[in-house]
C-alpha cells in the first residue's frame, strides 16, 4: 500500500470525457439523416428533391423524337384504399407540357389523407422528368369514402439521352391520417 | 500436464479477504473478480437461452415442411437467438473476461471505476428480463430479424418498445463497460507498463472499447428514430413522410460492421497470448499485431454498406466498399500469419486452451475466406440472404469469438479457481464441439449456395438432406456444451492445486499472483523488473 503509482481524481475527468465521445456518437448517429440526403443530392442517386419538388422549366417542343411514358400506382397495404392511373401509358413528345390524372378511392371508413411518394424508373432518367405540378408535393385530404382523379403535369427534358426510349412514373399512395411533416 | 513454473513472486498482501454475506460479496460487489465472474455466469446462462431458441430453429428445419412451431414463433426465434448471443452471451462473455484479467495484467488493483463497474453488470439481468418477457406478450417476441428493419419491426405490436428499450439499456451497460476499460488501462497501469508491455488482450480489449463507445450511441440513435416514428409521428424511415426506409440500413450498419469487430478483437487477443503460451515461443510480430488490430478498427468503420449491396447504390459506392471491405483481409491475414509464425518450429503441447486456440485459427480463417467471397459485388447478388451468409458468420462467431471465450476460460479457470481442472473431459468438449461445429455449419455453405433463403421455417424437398445433417450437428453442439458448466463447477469444488503460473510458456503479469488469485492483487504495484519478465516480448 506504500504507492498509489495513478491518480485517482484524473479518472473521473477521463471518464467524462469518453461519456462525452459517447453522447456526440449519439448526435452523430442523428447527423446520419441529413448526411444521407445530402450524399443522396451529391451522387444524383434517389434524389429526392428533383422527385418532390415542382420543377421550373419551359417548354422547348422536340417533335421529331416520341418517349413512352408508363403510369403505376402502387399501395403499400391492401384494403384500405384504392389508387390507379386513369391511363397505363402515352406517347410524349420530350420538351412538351403533359397531363396525366391518378385515381384514389378512399376505403378506411374515415376522413384522412393520402401522400403519394413518387419513383422515375430508370433511375437515370430521373433527373429529366421534370414535374411542373403533381399531386404528390402535399398531403391529399380526402373524405369518407370520396373517390378523386388527381393531376400531375410534367415535361419530359429533350435532353433525355438518345438510348431512352421508355419511363416509368410509379407512384405508392400512403394512409398518413394526419398531414406528415413535409421536409 | 508440465507446469513447473518458477515460484510466484508473492509480494503483495492478502490482508482482508471477500466479505462473508451474500449480498456484500455478489450484489453490491464493486470487485473486478467477483463483477468479472457475474458477467461470465450471465453470459453462461444467455448461451444456454440463445442455443435453446437455436435448437428450436434445427427441430424445425430438421425436415421440410412445418412440424413443431409455426413460422411468426419461428422468426421470434431466429430473432431472439441473434440477440441473445450476441448482446447477451458474447459482448457479456467479452465484458467479464475483461473484468477479471485487465486490472491483472496491467499491475492494477482493480478497475478504475468500481461503481459504475457493479451498475454497468447490473443493468444486464434487467434488459433481458424485459427482452425475454417479450415472449409472453400477445403479439410474441420481436420476429423481424435482429437488425429491426423498419418497417417490418415496427409491425412488432407490444413487443417493439419493449425489445428497444431493452436494447437501450443493453447499450448503454456496454459503453460503461467501455469507458471502464479505457480508463483502467490509460490511467492504472503500473509505472514501467508501456503500452508496447501490455498482453495483446488488453490492446485489442482497448481498441475495441474504443469501437463500442463511437457506435453503440449510434445503434441507441438508431432505434430511438424507429421509436419516433412509431409512436410520435416522425419520418425518418416512413416514406410516405419523406423518409427512406434505406437509411435506416445505412445507419444500422454503421454500427453493425463495427460491431461484428466488437465481437472478434478481443478473441484475437486471446489467441495471442495463447498460442505463444504453448508454443513456448515469444509472438511472433508483437508490433504487427497492435497495428494490425488498430487498422481493423479503423477500417470497420468504413465498409458497412457490404451488408446491403442489394439495395441499390451509385456503382462508386459498391467498388469503395468491396475494395475497402477485401483490404481488411491484409490486417487479419498479417494476424494469421503471425499466429502461424508463432507455432513454426514451437515446442507445442496441446492443452485444451491451445486445443480450442488452434480450432479458431483454422475455423475463423474458413469464415473470413467465405467473408471475402461475400465482399465481391456480383457474387453478393447471388449469396444475399441465403444460407452461405448464416454458414459464413456463425463460423466466425461459433468457432471464433465462442471458441475463443472457451479458449480463455480453459486459460485463466486455474488462476481463478486455483485448481486444475479435468484435461480429459475438457479435451471431450473440445472434440465433440469441434467436430459437431463443423456438421452443423459446413453443410450451410452448400445449402446457401443451392439457393435456400435464411430465415424460413420450411423449404423446398431438394435442400432436406444437407439440412438434417446440420440440425444433427445442431443437437450435437448443443449437447456437448453441457459439459462446460459440470467441469468448471467441478473444478470451482476441488481438484489438483494449480501453481501461480498453470502454463510453463505462460507470459503475463497475472502469472505472478498466487493461484487463485487473491482477493485483492496489485495493491503495491509490481516492480519493473517483474513487468518486463512478465511481458509478450520480453523487454
Amino acid at each position: 500500500m506504500s504507492q498509489t503509482p495513478y491518480k485517482p481524481n484524473s479518472h473521473g475527468r477521463l471518464a467524462l470525457k469518453l461519456g462525452a465521445v459517447a453522447l456526440g456518437a449519439f448526435g452523430f448517429g442523428f447527423a446520419l439523416v441529413p448526411l444521407y440526403d445530402v450524399m443522396c443530392a451529391v451522387t444524383g442517386f434517389g434524389n429526392k428533391a428533383n422527385l418532390t419538388r415542382a420543377a421550373k422549366i419551359a417548354e422547348h417542343p422536340d417533335d421529331s423524337r416520341t418517349v413512352t411514358v408508363e403510369f403505376l400506382g402502387d399501395l403499400p397495404t391492401v384494403g384500405s384504399w384504392e389508387f390507379r392511373p386513369a391511363v397505363r401509358s402515352i406517347q410524349v413528345h420530350p420538351g412538351r407540357l403533359y397531363e396525366a390524372k391518378f385515381v384514389a378511392r378512399n376505403l378506411t371508413g374515415r376522413d384522412t389523407y393520402g401522400q403519394a411518394v413518387p419513383d422515375v424508373a430508370p433511375s437515370k432518367a430521373a433527373s429529366f422528368f421534370h414535374k411542373t405540378e403533381c399531386f404528390c408535393f402535399t398531403p391529399q385530404h380526402f373524405a369518407s369514402g370520396e373517390e378523386r382523379a388527381m393531376p400531375v403535369r410534367f415535361i419530359v427534358d429533350p435532353a433525355l439521352p438518345r438510348y431512352m426510349d421508355h419511363i416509368t412514373l410509379a407512384y405508392t399512395f400512403y394512409d398518413t391520417q394526419a398531414p406528415a411533416a413535409q421536409r | 500436464m508440465a507446469n513447473s513454473g518458477h515460484a510466484a513472486h508473492e509480494g503483495h498482501d492478502d490482508h482482508h479477504g471477500a466479505p462473508k454475506s451474500f449480498w456484500q460479496r455478489w450484489v453490491v460487489t464493486t470487485n473486478h473478480k467477483d463483477i468479472g465472474t457475474l458477467y461470465l455466469i450471465f453470459a453462461g446462462v444467455m448461451f444456454f437461452v440463445g442455443g435453446l431458441m437455436a435448437l428450436v430453429i434445427r427441430a424445425e428445419l430438421f425436415q421440410p415442411g412445418l412440424q413443431f412451431v409455426d413460422p411468426m414463433f419461428f422468426n421470434s426465434m431466429t430473432t431472439m437467438h441473434a440477440l441473445a448471443m450476441i448482446f447477451g452471451a458474447v459482448m457479456p462473455a467479452w465484458v467479464g473476461l475483461a473484468n477479471w484479467m485487465i486490472p491483472l495484467q496491467v499491475g492494477a488493483p482493480d478497475m478504475a471505476l468500481p461503481r459504475m463497474n457493479n451498475f454497468s453488470f447490473w443493468i444486464m439481468p434487467f434488459a433481458f428480463t424485459l427482452l425475454l418477457s417479450t415472449l409472453f406478450t400477445g403479439s410474441g417476441a420481436p420476429a423481424g430479424g435482429w437488425t429491426l428493419y423498419p418497417p417490418l419491426s415496427l409491425q412488432g405490436g407490444d413487443s417493439f418498445p419493449m425489445a428497444i428499450f431493452a436494447i437501450h439499456m443493453m447499450g448503454a451497460s456496454s459503453i460503461m463497460g467501455a469507458i471502464n476499460v479505457i480508463v483502467t488501462i490509460m490511467n492504472m497501469r503500473a509505472p514501467g507498463m508501456t503500452l508496447l508491455r501490455m498482453p495483446l488482450f488488453c490492446w485489442t480489449w482497448l481498441i475495441t472499447a474504443y469501437l463500442l463507445i463511437l457506435v453503440m450511441p449510434v445503434l441507441a440513435g438508431a432505434v430511438t428514430m424507429l421509436l419516433t416514428d412509431h409512436f410520435f409521428g416522425t419520418s425518418f424511415f416512413s416514406a410516405a413522410g419523406g423518409g427512406d426506409p434505406v437509411m435506416y440500413q445505412h445507419i444500422f450498419w454503421f454500427f453493425g460492421h463495427p460491431e461484428v469487430y466488437i465481437l472478434i478483437l478481443p478473441a484475437f487477443g486471446v489467441v495471442s497470448e495463447i498460442i505463444p503460451a504453448f508454443s513456448r515461443k515469444p509472438l511472433f510480430g508483437y508490433e504487427s499485431m497492435v497495428y494490425a488490430s488498430a487498422s481493423i478498427g479503423f477500417l470497420s468503420f468504413i465498409v458497412w454498406a457490404h451488408h446491403m449491396f442489394t439495395v441499390g447504390m451509385p456503382l462508386a459506392g459498391q467498388l469503395f466498399f468491396m475494395l475497402t471491405t477485401m483490404l481488411i483481409a491484409v490486417p487479419t491475414g498479417v494476424k494469421v500469419f503471425n499466429w502461424s509464425a508463432t507455432m513454426w518450429k514451437g515446442s507445442l503441447s496441446f492443452e485444451p486452451p491451445m486445443l480450442f486456440a488452434v480450432a479458431f485459427l483454422f475455423l475463423f480463417t474458413i469464415g473470413g475466406f467465405s467473408g471475402l467471397m461475400l465482399s465481391i459485388v456480383p457474387a453478393d447478388f447471388q449469396y444475399q440472404d441465403s444460407y452461405f451468409v448464416v454458414a459464413h458468420f456463425h463460423y466466425v462467431l461459433v468457432p471464433g469469438a465462442i471458441f475463443a471465450i472457451m479458449a480463455g476460460i480453459y486459460y485463466w479457470l486455474p488462476k481463478w479457481s486455483g485448481h486444475m481442472y479435468n484435461m480429459s473431459l475438457a479435451k471431450w468438449h473440445f472434440w465433440l464441439s469441434t467436430i459437431f461445429v463443423n456438421v452443423l455449419f459446413f453443410p450451410q455453405h452448400f445449402l446457401g449456395l443451392a439457393g435456400m433463403p435464411r430465415r424460413i421455417p420450411d423449404y423446398s424437398v431438394q435442400f432436406a438432406d444437407w439440412n438434417m445433417v446440420s440440425s444433427i450437428g445442431a443437437f450435437g453442439f448443443g449437447l456437448s456444451q453441457l459439459l462446460m458448466p459440470y467441469l468448471v463447477w467441478q473444478c470451482v469444488r476441488g481438484g489438483a492445486a494449480a501453481k501461480a503460473k498453470a502454463w510453463e510458456g505462460a507470459r503475463g503479469l497475472e502469472w505472478e499472483v498466487p493461484s487463485p488469485a487473491p482477493y485483492h492483487t496489485w495493491e503495491t504495484a509490481p516492480d519493473e523488473a517483474t513487468i518486463i519478465h512478465a511481458s509478450p516480448t520480453g523487454h
